[in-house]
């Protein structure tokens, strides 16, 4: 006898705030077009019960201090020699299918000298100068430093719609001050917690910067060092975005190349176990498995460092895209 | 369904006789409906009553075993679609496949690496659960060759893959001993398999390109004898597998539709040809409800990283996994190196041995047993006090290990110092940043 069964839809009755990045000629700033995330009305790529008008984008760290010191191996080959120059490295991003470049600042420039307000304008100039992708640009993480380059970037780049970050509990005024002044947008970051994430969103809106300016960092662990914390966090904040929680509806970033490369298993080439695999190949698999998890639970910006990964990651969100 | 611990009161004898080792019976139906004790207890329940209450308790997706030589893998018994909600219960099995097409010693070689790879992650051994042996070569003997080299050589769990009942039922000659899982029955085989399935004693895969094709052919093996199935929804690339497994799961799960409340098997080299993407489709469908994921190849860079994933995706959200206590050596450090302490919650203990590795400098960790909660909530429950700090610091032996005596404790417990100083005479205290990733920079200032 044929069977007939019915497929179960959820009908939800919220849905994740569309949020656009970057800025064309014609609305005040410099790139070649923007980019709009957010929008889903359902669980991540289940076509059967919802939209997701925008599919997840690709963002391309780029760091304005030379990492060769601080990358392994893998890492910088694949790049080469752009690693030296920020608008080199954002024009190769590009190149290799980046969606949105990051502009990681970092504490010392090139020379190894503390980096200063004056080269931070520089090198933001340089960058999109370089690049017509909407771009990220994140500070240090040292909250004086932060807020002395990003409030002159933000000033240098007006009108460009940049996003800025991370705005942390600790520090999130100063930052949400300069996006306010200067038309941009800010990430809110916090630390793998559904109640922090919606108290900080609510405090920075508090200051003034309009919802769909905001991008929320639910924090990356990588892969084995912590990432199911993380990703349950998202699902969480997901399904509440969908349940109607006005306060968890931003669109999500999330930084799988930073945190899988800082694990051992990215870094080392020696001295590990046979039962690791060769490195560069395991290396980009961290990277990819930490990041494909998180994809899957609802992330609306992926920061990748692997021009490999972000190839892979690509095409997975490609293919997961409902028809 | 789950039933109600009002319901099942309503099936018991009502006599409150005590003999089931509960006050009441109301008291035992509620311990029953939260599985915490066995309707065996009650002498006086009637068979009806029996029959009905276990009818309603069987699990939403059956639980499905495949075994060899003392390994195996179980599959389905799961209760919710978010590992948040409660846990994920059984970890997707992973197998390997092998091509019967293959030289003989080039199979026997596969399994045997299969059968040996281990790695260690956070102090637990983590391996591979099993070969899938698939009858490429279309040829009875073949195969049959191909299983009985696979189950010399490995002693793991087995999949035999081929749709012909006659391949199968060669390769099934050659199992003895195992229960291996026979794949596939489909819309046109499935009488056979049925029968051999019986035979075997074997759970069988069903396999239909959709979910009423499923629900058809799994009602028909039932009514033929065969409730140990294994679902094979055939939508193969990222999308259609991510759609039609959370289909299944919320079938079975919020609509108690028997039919499909089975475990399902995937096939990642079947939606992706390109190996680098078969991890990441092997790695969507661990985290989205396969019970089993049949790889196409062996390789350890691609292994490790999904056999991690998989630890971290069934952890009980509710209990995190917690490191041993103990002295960590980083980067092989010598009589004058740092000694820093912290708790025993991974993530603690991953955050600051993570931090040290990578800055490449020497130095002895110190794990306390802080029953796996992180620096500040261990503090603030009492359990990383000065008490506990002293007693890992003596316990451990630390002081043989090093020339000095001076030890780094985290920034966010900078108060305990006084009472450390007292407890740990001889030695110099010193507060450390808050925040793992400014230790390496304090450790080349201050240290």
């Amino acid at each position: 006898m044929p069977v007939n069964v019915e497929i179960p839809v959820e009908k939800w009755s919220g849905s994740v705030r569309p949020i656009t990045l970057g800025a064309t000629a014609a609305e005040g700033g410099t790139r070649s077009h923007t980019v709009t995330i957010g929008g889903e009305t359902a669980l991540p790529f289940l076509g059967f019960e919802g939209k997701m008008p925008h599919r997840p984008q690709i963002a391309v760290e780029v760091r304005t201090g030379n990492p060769s010191e601080e990358w392994p191996e893998p890492l910088l080959r694949a790049w080469g020699a752009v690693v030296g120059d920020p608008a080199a490295w954002a024009h190769a991003a590009e190149a290799a299918s980046a969606d949105l470049i990051l502009l990681q600042l970092t504490a010392t420039d090139h020379a190894g000298l503390r980096m200063t307000a004056a080269a931070a304008r520089k090198v933001a100039r340089s960058v999109l100068g370089a690049t017509g992708l909407p771009l990220i640009v994140v500070g240090p993480g040292q909250a004086e430093l932060d807020n002395e380059l990003l409030v002159a970037v933000a000033e240098e780049c007006v009108g460009e719609r940049l996003v800025l970050g991370p705005c942390e509990d600790k520090n999130y005024r100063t930052i949400v001050a300069a996006a306010l002044a200067h038309g941009h947008l800010v990430t809110s970051k916090t630390p793998m917690d559904v109640n922090l994430a919606k108290q900080l969103i609510i405090l920075i809106r508090d200051m003034g910067l309009p919802l769909e300016r905001i991008v929320m960092d639910p924090t990356t662990g990588a892969l084995g060092y912590g990432m199911e914390y993380g990703y349950s966090v998202m699902e969480r904040l997901r399904l509440a975005a969908l349940q109607g929680d006005g306060m968890t509806q931003q669109p999500m970033i999330v930084t799988p190349g930073e945190e899988a490369w800082r694990t051992k298993e990215a870094r080392a080439g020696e001295g590990v176990p046979a039962a690791w695999g060769s490195w560069d190949d395991r290396a980009v698999n961290w990277e990819v498995v930490t990041a494909a998890p998180l994809v899957e639970a609802g992330a609306d910006v992926i920061v990748l460092r692997h021009p490999a990964a972000i190839e892979r990651i690509k095409k997975m969100i490609a293919e997961l895209m409902p028809a | 369904m789950a039933i109600s611990g009002l319901d099942i009161y309503k099936l018991l004898p009502k006599t409150n006789c005590k003999e089931c080792g509960f006050p009441t019976c109301l008291a035992f139906a509620m311990k029953l409906a939260a599985k915490q004790a066995d309707l065996s207890a009650c002498p006086y329940v009637s068979e009806e009553s029996k029959s009905k209450l276990s009818a309603a308790s069987a699990p939403p997706i059956r639980l499905v075993t495949i075994a060899a030589d003392g390994h195996k893998i179980e599959a389905g018994n799961e209760t919710v679609l978010f590992r948040h909600e409660k846990t994920f219960y059984h970890p997707t099995g992973l197998l390997v496949r092998i091509q019967d097409s293959l030289p003989a010693e080039q199979v026997a070689a596969t399994a045997k690496a299969v059968a040996d790879y281990k790695v260690d992650y956070v102090g637990i051994s983590l391996h591979l659960d099993g070969l899938a042996v698939e009858a490429t070569s279309g040829d009875a003997s073949k195969f049959a060759a191909a299983v009985a080299a696979a189950r010399q050589a490995g002693s793991l769990p087995l999949v035999l893959i081929s749709e012909d009942p006659l391949v199968m039922a060669a390769g099934l000659a050659k199992t003895t001993g195992a229960t291996p899982l026979i794949c596939a029955a489909t819309a046109a085989n499935w009488e056979a398999m049925a029968k051999l399935a019986k035979e075997h004693k074997a759970p069988l895969v069903v396999r239909a390109d959709t979910i009423s094709g499923l629900a058809e052919l799994t009602e028909k093996l039932v009514a033929a004898g065969v409730e140990d199935l294994v679902l094979d929804p055939v939508a193969r690339g990222f999308n259609g597998s991510l759609a039609v497994l959370t289909q299944v799961r919320r079938l079975a799960l919020k609509k108690g539709v028997r039919a499909v409340g089975y475990p399902t098997v995937a096939f990642p080299y079947l939606g992706q040809s390109d190996p680098c993407m078969e991890t990441i489709l092997a790695a969507q469908q661990i985290a989205k409800y396969a019970g089993f994921v049949v790889l196409s190849r062996f390789g350890p860079a691609e292994i490790y990283p999904l056999l991690v994933l998989r630890q971290n995706i069934f952890t009980d959200p509710q209990k995190p996994i917690q490191v041993e206590p103990g002295i960590y050596p980083i980067n092989k450090p010598g009589v004058d190196s740092p000694v820093l302490i912290t708790t025993n919650f991974s993530i603690t203990y991953f955050a600051v041995a993570n931090e040290v590795e990578s800055s490449g400098q020497p130095a002895w960790l110190l794990v306390a047993d802080a029953e796996g909660m992180s620096v500040l909530t261990a503090w603030a429950a009492g359990k990383f006090d000065a008490d506990r700090i002293a007693k890992t610091v003596k316990n451990t032996g630390i002081a043989d290990k090093v020339s000095h005596r001076k030890v780094l404790i985290p920034g966010h417990v900078a108060v305990l110092m006084g009472e450390l100083e007292e407890e740990l005479p001889g030695w110099e205290i010193k507060v450390g940043p808050r925040e793992a990733v400014d230790l390496p920079r304090y450790l080349k200032t201050n240290w």
